[in-house]
Protein backbone atom coordinates (compact mmCIF):
# COMPACT_ATOMS: atom_id res chain seq x y z
CA UNK A 1 0.00 0.00 0.00
CA UNK A 2 2.77 1.96 1.01
CA UNK A 3 4.17 1.57 -2.22
CA UNK A 4 1.31 3.55 -3.86
CA UNK A 5 1.04 6.54 -2.04
CA UNK A 6 4.86 6.73 -3.11
CA UNK A 7 3.63 5.88 -6.61
CA UNK A 8 1.09 8.64 -6.73
CA UNK A 9 3.00 11.09 -5.01
CA UNK A 10 5.91 10.30 -7.95
CA UNK A 11 3.12 11.12 -10.15
CA UNK A 12 2.32 14.25 -8.80
CA UNK A 13 6.24 15.44 -8.57
CA UNK A 14 5.98 14.79 -12.62
CA UNK A 15 2.94 16.53 -12.68
CA UNK A 16 4.14 19.28 -11.16
CA UNK A 17 7.51 19.82 -13.66
CA UNK A 18 5.30 19.43 -16.61
CA UNK A 19 2.77 22.55 -15.73
CA UNK A 20 5.70 23.92 -14.44
CA UNK A 21 7.54 23.66 -17.62
CA UNK A 22 4.48 24.57 -19.23
CA UNK A 23 3.76 27.56 -17.33
CA UNK A 24 7.26 28.65 -17.57
CA UNK A 25 7.16 28.66 -21.42
CA UNK A 26 3.70 29.48 -21.53
CA UNK A 27 4.58 32.68 -20.03
CA UNK A 28 6.57 33.92 -22.94
CA UNK A 29 10.36 32.83 -21.31
CA UNK A 30 11.68 32.45 -25.03
CA UNK A 31 9.84 35.30 -26.24
CA UNK A 32 12.43 38.16 -26.59
CA UNK A 33 15.45 35.80 -27.63
CA UNK A 34 13.36 33.96 -29.98
CA UNK A 35 11.87 37.50 -31.62
CA UNK A 36 15.38 38.38 -31.69
CA UNK A 37 17.56 36.16 -33.11
CA UNK A 38 14.14 36.09 -36.11
CA UNK A 39 14.78 39.57 -36.15
CA UNK A 40 18.69 39.27 -36.76
CA UNK A 41 18.28 37.05 -39.81
CA UNK A 42 15.64 38.76 -41.05
CA UNK A 43 18.32 41.47 -40.80
CA UNK A 44 20.80 39.53 -42.74
CA UNK A 45 18.57 38.67 -45.24
CA UNK A 46 18.48 42.18 -46.07
CA UNK A 47 22.47 42.95 -46.31
CA UNK A 48 22.43 39.54 -48.56
CA UNK A 49 20.13 41.27 -50.99
CA UNK A 50 21.79 44.71 -50.67
CA UNK A 51 24.97 43.04 -50.93
CA UNK A 52 23.80 40.90 -53.92
CA UNK A 53 22.83 44.46 -55.57
CA UNK A 54 26.10 45.71 -55.48
CA UNK A 55 27.80 42.77 -57.28
CA UNK A 56 25.54 43.61 -59.94
CA UNK A 57 26.55 46.87 -60.40
CA UNK A 58 30.03 46.77 -62.15
CA UNK A 59 28.47 44.62 -65.31
CA UNK A 60 26.06 47.00 -65.01
CA UNK A 61 27.88 50.32 -65.42
CA UNK A 62 30.04 48.04 -68.27
CA UNK A 63 27.01 47.54 -70.31
CA UNK A 64 26.05 50.87 -70.47
CA UNK A 65 29.15 52.45 -71.24
CA UNK A 66 29.71 49.96 -74.30
CA UNK A 67 26.46 51.68 -75.76
CA UNK A 68 26.13 55.52 -73.77
CA UNK A 69 29.41 56.44 -73.10
CA UNK A 70 28.12 60.12 -73.15
CA UNK A 71 26.33 59.50 -70.30
CA UNK A 72 28.98 59.72 -68.37
CA UNK A 73 27.22 61.98 -65.18
CA UNK A 74 24.85 59.41 -64.67
CA UNK A 75 27.32 56.59 -64.69
CA UNK A 76 29.86 58.24 -62.56
CA UNK A 77 27.05 58.65 -59.78
CA UNK A 78 26.08 55.14 -59.75
CA UNK A 79 29.89 54.17 -59.24
CA UNK A 80 30.07 57.20 -56.86
CA UNK A 81 26.59 55.70 -54.64
CA UNK A 82 27.99 52.43 -55.41
CA UNK A 83 31.40 52.98 -53.35
CA UNK A 84 30.17 54.47 -50.95
CA UNK A 85 27.33 52.45 -49.81
CA UNK A 86 29.84 49.57 -49.99
CA UNK A 87 32.60 51.29 -48.16
CA UNK A 88 30.24 51.65 -45.20
CA UNK A 89 31.39 49.71 -42.40
CA UNK A 90 28.38 48.21 -40.53
CA UNK A 91 28.91 48.34 -36.82
CA UNK A 92 27.84 45.08 -34.92
CA UNK A 93 25.31 47.44 -32.73
CA UNK A 94 23.83 48.92 -36.39
CA UNK A 95 20.43 47.43 -35.23
CA UNK A 96 20.42 49.14 -31.92
CA UNK A 97 22.36 52.37 -32.68
CA UNK A 98 19.69 54.75 -34.96
CA UNK A 99 22.25 56.96 -36.07
CA UNK A 100 24.56 53.99 -38.27
CA UNK A 101 21.06 52.35 -39.09
CA UNK A 102 20.29 55.75 -40.82
CA UNK A 103 23.52 56.33 -42.24
CA UNK A 104 23.16 53.11 -43.79
CA UNK A 105 19.97 53.11 -45.16
CA UNK A 106 20.94 56.83 -46.49
CA UNK A 107 23.86 55.43 -48.72
CA UNK A 108 21.47 52.25 -50.15
CA UNK A 109 18.66 55.04 -50.60
CA UNK A 110 21.06 57.25 -52.70
CA UNK A 111 22.29 53.82 -54.22
CA UNK A 112 18.48 53.18 -55.32
CA UNK A 113 18.15 56.77 -56.64
CA UNK A 114 20.94 56.95 -59.13
CA UNK A 115 20.41 53.25 -60.41
CA UNK A 116 16.73 54.35 -61.14
CA UNK A 117 18.44 57.40 -62.91
CA UNK A 118 20.78 55.22 -64.74
CA UNK A 119 17.59 52.62 -66.38
CA UNK A 120 15.86 56.10 -67.24
CA UNK A 121 18.72 56.87 -69.15
CA UNK A 122 19.07 53.72 -70.53
CA UNK A 123 15.42 53.98 -72.21
CA UNK A 124 16.81 56.37 -74.65
CA UNK A 125 18.82 54.05 -76.42
CA UNK A 126 17.29 51.31 -78.51
CA UNK A 127 20.53 49.95 -79.24
CA UNK A 128 21.58 49.39 -75.02
CA UNK A 129 17.71 48.15 -74.26
CA UNK A 130 17.77 45.64 -77.27
CA UNK A 131 21.20 44.10 -76.06
CA UNK A 132 20.49 40.36 -74.55
CA UNK A 133 23.80 41.40 -72.25
CA UNK A 134 21.83 44.60 -70.61
CA UNK A 135 18.13 42.85 -70.96
CA UNK A 136 19.66 40.05 -68.70
CA UNK A 137 20.97 42.11 -66.13
CA UNK A 138 18.21 44.35 -66.43
CA UNK A 139 15.96 41.61 -64.93
CA UNK A 140 18.46 40.72 -62.70
CA UNK A 141 18.66 44.02 -60.93
CA UNK A 142 14.54 44.49 -60.70
CA UNK A 143 15.05 41.06 -59.36
CA UNK A 144 16.90 42.14 -56.54
CA UNK A 145 15.41 45.79 -55.85
CA UNK A 146 12.01 43.50 -55.45
CA UNK A 147 13.74 40.76 -53.17
CA UNK A 148 15.68 44.19 -51.42
CA UNK A 149 11.89 44.85 -51.06
CA UNK A 150 10.46 42.03 -49.28
CA UNK A 151 13.80 41.40 -47.35
CA UNK A 152 13.19 44.94 -45.88
CA UNK A 153 9.58 44.23 -45.44
CA UNK A 154 10.27 41.00 -43.44
CA UNK A 155 12.75 42.49 -41.15
CA UNK A 156 10.20 45.39 -40.51
CA UNK A 157 7.89 42.83 -39.47
CA UNK A 158 10.54 40.47 -37.33
CA UNK A 159 11.22 43.78 -35.61
CA UNK A 160 8.18 44.81 -35.27
CA UNK A 161 7.23 41.62 -32.83
CA UNK A 162 10.52 41.70 -31.01
CA UNK A 163 9.85 45.48 -30.01
CA UNK A 164 6.54 44.93 -29.36
CA UNK A 165 7.23 41.75 -27.03
CA UNK A 166 9.93 44.19 -25.17
CA UNK A 167 7.04 46.64 -24.47
CA UNK A 168 4.30 44.50 -23.33
CA UNK A 169 4.06 42.84 -20.42
CA UNK A 170 4.80 39.49 -19.98
CA UNK A 171 8.07 40.23 -22.18
CA UNK A 172 8.61 43.48 -20.28
CA UNK A 173 9.14 41.68 -17.24
CA UNK A 174 11.05 38.97 -18.35
CA UNK A 175 13.26 41.55 -19.90
CA UNK A 176 14.15 43.24 -16.65
CA UNK A 177 14.61 40.04 -15.09
CA UNK A 178 16.46 37.64 -17.71
CA UNK A 179 17.46 39.80 -20.89
CA UNK A 180 18.34 43.42 -19.38
CA UNK A 181 20.99 44.08 -22.17
CA UNK A 182 17.91 43.29 -25.32
CA UNK A 183 17.43 46.75 -26.87
CA UNK A 184 14.75 47.59 -29.15
CA UNK A 185 16.23 47.79 -32.98
CA UNK A 186 15.19 50.22 -35.47
CA UNK A 187 12.97 49.97 -38.62
CA UNK A 188 13.23 51.14 -42.30
CA UNK A 189 11.05 53.77 -43.55
CA UNK A 190 9.98 52.12 -46.75
CA UNK A 191 9.92 54.88 -49.77
CA UNK A 192 6.23 55.05 -50.91
CA UNK A 193 6.99 54.62 -54.17
CA UNK A 194 7.96 50.89 -54.09
CA UNK A 195 4.73 49.79 -53.51
CA UNK A 196 2.90 51.54 -56.43
CA UNK A 197 1.42 50.15 -59.57
CA UNK A 198 2.56 52.19 -62.61
CA UNK A 199 -0.20 54.31 -63.92
CA UNK A 200 -1.23 52.78 -67.59
CA UNK A 201 -1.49 55.14 -70.13
CA UNK A 202 -3.68 54.55 -73.08
CA UNK B 1 20.13 -20.37 -0.98
CA UNK B 2 22.09 -17.28 0.39
CA UNK B 3 23.67 -16.71 -2.80
CA UNK B 4 20.44 -16.97 -4.71
CA UNK B 5 19.43 -14.35 -2.46
CA UNK B 6 21.88 -12.23 -3.11
CA UNK B 7 21.82 -12.49 -6.60
CA UNK B 8 17.94 -11.39 -6.59
CA UNK B 9 18.64 -8.44 -4.46
CA UNK B 10 21.64 -7.36 -6.85
CA UNK B 11 20.16 -8.17 -9.87
CA UNK B 12 16.64 -6.35 -8.69
CA UNK B 13 18.56 -3.74 -7.49
CA UNK B 14 19.77 -3.28 -11.29
CA UNK B 15 17.39 -3.20 -12.75
CA UNK B 16 16.05 -1.02 -10.65
CA UNK B 17 18.01 1.70 -11.49
CA UNK B 18 18.22 1.37 -14.93
CA UNK B 19 14.38 1.38 -14.70
CA UNK B 20 14.44 4.36 -12.23
CA UNK B 21 17.05 6.41 -14.31
CA UNK B 22 14.60 5.91 -17.86
CA UNK B 23 11.54 6.67 -15.70
CA UNK B 24 13.40 10.01 -15.01
CA UNK B 25 15.14 10.65 -18.42
CA UNK B 26 11.51 10.31 -20.31
CA UNK B 27 10.45 12.71 -17.08
CA UNK B 28 13.03 15.37 -17.84
CA UNK B 29 13.09 14.61 -22.13
CA UNK B 30 9.46 15.19 -21.55
CA UNK B 31 10.13 18.54 -20.09
CA UNK B 32 12.16 19.62 -22.48
CA UNK B 33 9.78 18.46 -25.30
CA UNK B 34 6.97 20.88 -23.69
CA UNK B 35 9.21 24.01 -23.81
CA UNK B 36 10.13 22.94 -26.88
CA UNK B 37 6.51 22.53 -28.67
CA UNK B 38 5.45 25.41 -26.72
CA UNK B 39 7.93 27.28 -28.01
CA UNK B 40 7.23 26.55 -31.52
CA UNK B 41 3.68 26.67 -31.09
CA UNK B 42 3.97 30.71 -30.05
CA UNK B 43 6.44 31.31 -32.70
CA UNK B 44 3.55 29.89 -35.34
CA UNK B 45 0.89 32.22 -33.41
CA UNK B 46 3.45 34.90 -32.78
CA UNK B 47 4.32 34.89 -36.69
CA UNK B 48 0.38 34.65 -37.58
CA UNK B 49 -0.17 37.69 -35.40
CA UNK B 50 2.93 39.60 -36.72
CA UNK B 51 1.56 39.11 -40.08
CA UNK B 52 -1.89 40.09 -39.62
CA UNK B 53 -1.45 43.57 -37.83
CA UNK B 54 1.45 43.83 -39.96
CA UNK B 55 -0.52 44.27 -43.04
CA UNK B 56 -1.82 47.55 -41.21
CA UNK B 57 1.86 48.03 -39.47
CA UNK B 58 3.75 48.64 -42.16
CA UNK B 59 4.60 52.64 -43.59
CA UNK B 60 3.83 52.06 -47.07
CA UNK B 61 0.67 52.32 -48.67
CA UNK B 62 -1.43 51.15 -46.18
CA UNK B 63 -4.99 51.19 -47.72
CA UNK B 64 -3.70 49.27 -50.85
CA UNK B 65 -2.14 46.58 -49.27
CA UNK B 66 -5.19 45.68 -46.62
CA UNK B 67 -7.37 45.86 -49.76
CA UNK B 68 -5.34 43.80 -51.89
CA UNK B 69 -4.82 41.16 -49.26
CA UNK B 70 -8.63 40.92 -48.59
CA UNK B 71 -9.37 40.88 -52.52
CA UNK B 72 -6.69 38.03 -52.94
CA UNK B 73 -9.21 35.35 -55.09
CA UNK B 74 -9.60 32.11 -53.19
CA UNK B 75 -7.41 29.37 -54.21
CA UNK B 76 -9.69 26.88 -56.19
CA UNK B 77 -6.87 24.78 -57.85
CA UNK B 78 -3.82 24.87 -59.71
CA UNK B 79 -5.64 26.62 -61.86
CA UNK B 80 -7.31 29.90 -60.50
CA UNK B 81 -8.87 32.15 -63.30
CA UNK B 82 -10.31 34.94 -61.22
CA UNK B 83 -10.31 37.36 -64.34
CA UNK B 84 -11.95 34.73 -66.86
CA UNK B 85 -9.98 33.78 -69.52
CA UNK B 86 -9.59 30.13 -69.97
CA UNK B 87 -12.37 27.89 -71.22
CA UNK B 88 -12.96 24.81 -68.53
CA UNK B 89 -10.77 22.49 -71.60
CA UNK B 90 -7.59 25.08 -71.31
CA UNK B 91 -8.20 24.88 -67.33
CA UNK B 92 -8.33 21.17 -67.38
CA UNK B 93 -5.28 21.11 -69.69
CA UNK B 94 -3.29 22.99 -67.94
CA UNK B 95 -4.11 21.46 -64.38
CA UNK B 96 -2.77 18.33 -65.80
CA UNK B 97 0.60 19.25 -66.69
CA UNK B 98 0.90 20.66 -63.37
CA UNK B 99 -0.17 17.68 -61.19
CA UNK B 100 2.61 15.83 -63.50
CA UNK B 101 5.07 18.43 -62.34
CA UNK B 102 4.41 18.08 -59.06
CA UNK B 103 4.01 14.06 -59.08
CA UNK B 104 7.76 14.11 -60.21
CA UNK B 105 9.49 17.36 -58.47
CA UNK B 106 7.17 18.35 -55.77
CA UNK B 107 6.86 21.56 -57.61
CA UNK B 108 4.05 23.46 -57.59
CA UNK B 109 2.97 25.96 -59.77
CA UNK B 110 0.01 27.70 -59.73
CA UNK B 111 -1.45 29.53 -63.13
CA UNK B 112 -3.55 32.59 -61.76
CA UNK B 113 -4.82 35.38 -63.91
CA UNK B 114 -6.68 38.33 -61.12
CA UNK B 115 -8.97 40.83 -62.72
CA UNK B 116 -7.50 43.84 -61.10
CA UNK B 117 -3.98 44.06 -58.81
CA UNK B 118 -5.74 46.59 -56.56
CA UNK B 119 -3.43 48.94 -56.59
CA UNK B 120 -0.10 47.66 -55.90
CA UNK B 121 2.45 46.55 -57.99
CA UNK B 122 2.61 43.09 -59.62
CA UNK B 123 5.94 42.03 -58.10
CA UNK B 124 4.67 43.21 -54.89
CA UNK B 125 1.19 41.46 -55.46
CA UNK B 126 2.77 38.30 -56.50
CA UNK B 127 5.06 38.02 -53.46
CA UNK B 128 2.08 38.45 -50.81
CA UNK B 129 -0.46 36.03 -53.01
CA UNK B 130 2.65 33.68 -53.26
CA UNK B 131 2.84 33.39 -49.31
CA UNK B 132 -0.69 33.87 -48.22
CA UNK B 133 -1.43 30.58 -50.21
CA UNK B 134 1.58 28.94 -49.16
CA UNK B 135 2.70 27.17 -52.79
CA UNK B 136 5.25 24.86 -52.75
CA UNK B 137 6.12 22.60 -50.11
CA UNK B 138 7.22 23.53 -46.37
CA UNK B 139 10.90 23.79 -45.90
CA UNK B 140 11.86 23.46 -49.89
CA UNK B 141 9.60 26.60 -50.82
CA UNK B 142 9.42 25.15 -54.36
CA UNK B 143 6.60 26.99 -55.44
CA UNK B 144 5.79 29.42 -58.27
CA UNK B 145 3.22 31.67 -59.50
CA UNK B 146 2.15 32.89 -63.09
CA UNK B 147 0.20 36.12 -62.60
CA UNK B 148 -1.34 37.68 -65.55
CA UNK B 149 -3.35 40.49 -65.09
CA UNK B 150 -5.00 41.29 -68.54
CA UNK B 151 -6.61 45.04 -67.37
CA UNK B 152 -3.18 45.92 -66.58
CA UNK B 153 -1.40 44.22 -69.18
CA UNK B 154 1.02 43.48 -66.41
CA UNK B 155 2.60 39.27 -66.01
CA UNK B 156 4.98 37.65 -63.44
CA UNK B 157 6.52 34.55 -62.68
CA UNK B 158 6.96 34.92 -58.96
CA UNK B 159 10.07 32.34 -58.10
CA UNK B 160 9.99 30.62 -54.13
CA UNK B 161 12.82 30.81 -52.40
CA UNK B 162 13.84 26.87 -53.13
CA UNK B 163 13.60 27.63 -56.87
CA UNK B 164 16.11 30.24 -57.79
CA UNK B 165 18.65 28.65 -58.34
CA UNK B 166 16.67 26.42 -61.12
CA UNK B 167 14.71 29.15 -62.39
CA UNK B 168 16.84 32.05 -61.87
CA UNK B 169 15.48 35.97 -62.51
CA UNK B 170 17.12 36.69 -66.08
CA UNK B 171 15.49 32.53 -67.23
CA UNK B 172 12.01 33.95 -66.00
CA UNK B 173 12.59 37.33 -67.92
CA UNK B 174 13.95 35.62 -71.03
CA UNK B 175 10.36 33.21 -70.53
CA UNK B 176 8.45 36.09 -69.77
CA UNK B 177 10.03 38.53 -72.53
CA UNK B 178 10.46 35.96 -75.41
CA UNK B 179 8.06 33.39 -74.90
CA UNK B 180 4.79 34.72 -73.26
CA UNK B 181 4.77 38.54 -74.23
CA UNK B 182 4.91 37.54 -78.02
CA UNK B 183 1.41 35.84 -77.62
CA UNK B 184 0.12 38.11 -75.53
CA UNK B 185 1.62 41.31 -77.55
CA UNK B 186 -1.14 39.33 -80.86
CA UNK B 187 -4.08 39.10 -77.81
CA UNK B 188 -3.39 35.42 -77.55
CA UNK B 189 -3.83 35.32 -73.71
CA UNK B 190 -4.18 31.95 -73.29
CA UNK B 191 -1.63 30.50 -75.79
CA UNK B 192 1.25 32.56 -73.89
CA UNK B 193 -0.11 31.24 -70.55
CA UNK B 194 0.39 27.89 -71.90
CA UNK B 195 3.58 28.77 -73.39
CA UNK B 196 4.96 30.34 -70.19
CA UNK B 197 3.87 26.84 -68.40
CA UNK B 198 5.38 24.75 -70.50
CA UNK B 199 8.39 26.56 -70.42
CA UNK B 200 8.88 26.90 -66.96
CA UNK B 201 7.72 23.41 -66.43
CA UNK B 202 10.30 22.09 -69.19
CA UNK B 203 13.11 24.54 -67.27
CA UNK B 204 12.17 22.75 -63.61
CA UNK B 205 12.53 19.34 -65.29
CA UNK B 206 15.58 20.24 -67.03
CA UNK B 207 18.10 18.76 -64.89
CA UNK B 208 16.85 14.96 -64.58
CA UNK B 209 19.54 14.20 -61.48
CA UNK B 210 18.21 17.34 -59.88
CA UNK B 211 14.68 17.19 -59.75
CA UNK B 212 15.33 13.58 -58.44
CA UNK B 213 17.30 15.80 -55.35
CA UNK B 214 14.93 18.00 -55.24
CA UNK B 215 11.67 15.41 -55.28
CA UNK B 216 13.48 13.62 -52.19
CA UNK B 217 15.16 16.19 -50.25
CA UNK B 218 12.74 15.74 -46.59
CA UNK B 219 12.03 19.14 -44.69
CA UNK B 220 14.14 19.15 -41.93
CA UNK B 221 11.23 19.65 -39.76
CA UNK B 222 10.17 18.02 -36.50
CA UNK B 223 6.84 19.92 -36.20
CA UNK B 224 4.66 18.25 -37.87
CA UNK B 225 5.71 15.53 -35.19
CA UNK B 226 5.43 17.40 -32.07
CA UNK B 227 1.86 15.99 -31.09
CA UNK B 228 3.75 12.99 -31.32
CA UNK B 229 6.10 13.40 -29.32
CA UNK B 230 4.06 14.86 -26.85
CA UNK B 231 1.65 12.46 -26.42
CA UNK B 232 4.38 9.64 -26.44
CA UNK B 233 6.10 11.66 -23.37
CA UNK B 234 2.79 11.79 -21.81
CA UNK B 235 1.83 8.33 -22.20
CA UNK B 236 5.30 6.27 -20.98
CA UNK B 237 5.19 7.99 -17.64
CA UNK B 238 1.80 7.36 -17.05
CA UNK B 239 1.35 3.85 -18.50
CA UNK B 240 4.34 3.21 -16.57
CA UNK B 241 2.87 4.01 -13.70
CA UNK B 242 -0.53 1.85 -14.05
CA UNK B 243 1.09 -1.13 -15.12
CA UNK B 244 3.59 -0.69 -11.82
CA UNK B 245 0.37 -0.42 -10.07
CA UNK B 246 -0.96 -3.43 -11.42
CA UNK B 247 2.12 -5.73 -10.75
CA UNK B 248 2.01 -3.93 -7.30
CA UNK B 249 -0.97 -5.93 -6.69
CA UNK B 250 0.13 -9.12 -7.25
CA UNK B 251 3.88 -9.22 -6.85
CA UNK B 252 4.63 -6.89 -4.44
CA UNK B 253 8.55 -5.11 -3.85
CA UNK B 254 9.28 -6.05 -7.73
CA UNK B 255 10.50 -3.46 -9.86
CA UNK B 256 8.29 -3.81 -13.05
CA UNK B 257 9.53 -3.76 -16.22
CA UNK B 258 8.55 -1.61 -19.66
CA UNK B 259 9.26 -0.95 -23.13
CA UNK B 260 10.17 2.81 -23.87
CA UNK B 261 9.20 3.91 -27.67
CA UNK B 262 11.38 7.06 -28.37
CA UNK B 263 10.99 8.59 -32.04
CA UNK B 264 14.06 8.51 -33.56
CA UNK B 265 15.25 9.52 -37.35
CA UNK B 266 12.13 12.45 -37.64
CA UNK B 267 13.58 12.78 -41.20
CA UNK B 268 13.18 9.73 -42.36
CA UNK B 269 9.72 8.54 -40.47
CA UNK B 270 8.45 11.54 -42.05
CA UNK B 271 9.36 10.26 -45.19
CA UNK B 272 7.21 7.26 -44.84
CA UNK B 273 4.38 8.32 -43.53
CA UNK B 274 4.29 11.22 -46.64
CA UNK B 275 4.43 8.10 -48.69
CA UNK B 276 5.41 8.29 -52.06
CA UNK B 277 3.21 10.01 -53.90
CA UNK B 278 1.65 12.23 -51.21
CA UNK B 279 3.68 15.26 -51.44
CA UNK B 280 1.78 18.31 -50.47
CA UNK B 281 1.20 18.77 -46.87
CA UNK B 282 -3.05 19.26 -46.85
CA UNK B 283 -3.41 17.67 -50.83
CA UNK B 284 -2.47 13.97 -50.01
CA UNK B 285 -4.99 12.90 -52.80
CA UNK B 286 -8.27 13.72 -50.24
CA UNK B 287 -10.67 14.34 -53.05
CA UNK B 288 -8.41 15.47 -55.64
CA UNK B 289 -8.70 19.05 -53.72
CA UNK B 290 -5.52 21.72 -54.03
CA UNK B 291 -3.87 23.51 -51.40
CA UNK B 292 -0.79 24.82 -51.03
CA UNK B 293 1.98 23.00 -48.69
CA UNK B 294 3.43 26.05 -47.22
CA UNK B 295 6.48 27.32 -49.31
CA UNK B 296 7.62 30.57 -48.99
CA UNK B 297 8.26 33.30 -51.46
CA UNK B 298 11.14 35.75 -51.07
CA UNK B 299 10.99 38.35 -54.42
CA UNK B 300 12.46 36.15 -57.26
CA UNK B 301 11.24 36.12 -60.18
CA UNK B 302 10.88 38.48 -63.54
CA UNK B 303 7.68 40.80 -64.76
CA UNK B 304 6.59 41.68 -68.18
CA UNK B 305 3.70 43.92 -69.51
CA UNK B 306 2.75 44.51 -73.07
Amino acid sequence: MSQIIHRVRLLLVVMAVLIGSLGLSGCGINNIPTYEEQAKAAWSQVLNQYQRRAELIPNLVETVKGFAAQEEKVLKEVVEARSKATSIQVPADILTNPKAFEQFQKAQNALSSALGRLIAVSERYPDLKSSQNFLTLQTQLEGTENRIAVARRDYIQAVRAYNTELKTIPGRWWRSLMYPESEPMERFTIEPEKTKSPEVKF
Amino acid sequence: MGVRAVRFISVGFVKGAAVGCLFWLAVFALGCSLIISEAALLRAAGDKSADLINQNDTPIDIKAVTQAQAGFPALTGRVVDAANILSPQDEAELTEILQKLEGRSTDQIVVVTVPSLNGISIDDYGNRLGRHWGIGQAGKDNGVLLIVAPQQRRVRIEVGYGLEGVLPDALAGLIVQRRILPFFKRGDLVGGIKAGVNDIRDTLLGDAEEVKLRSRRTENSIEPWLPFIFLAFWIVPFVYFISSLNRDRRVSGRVPGGVVILPTDFGAAHDQWRGPGGFSRNSGGFGGGFSGGGGSFGGGGASGGW
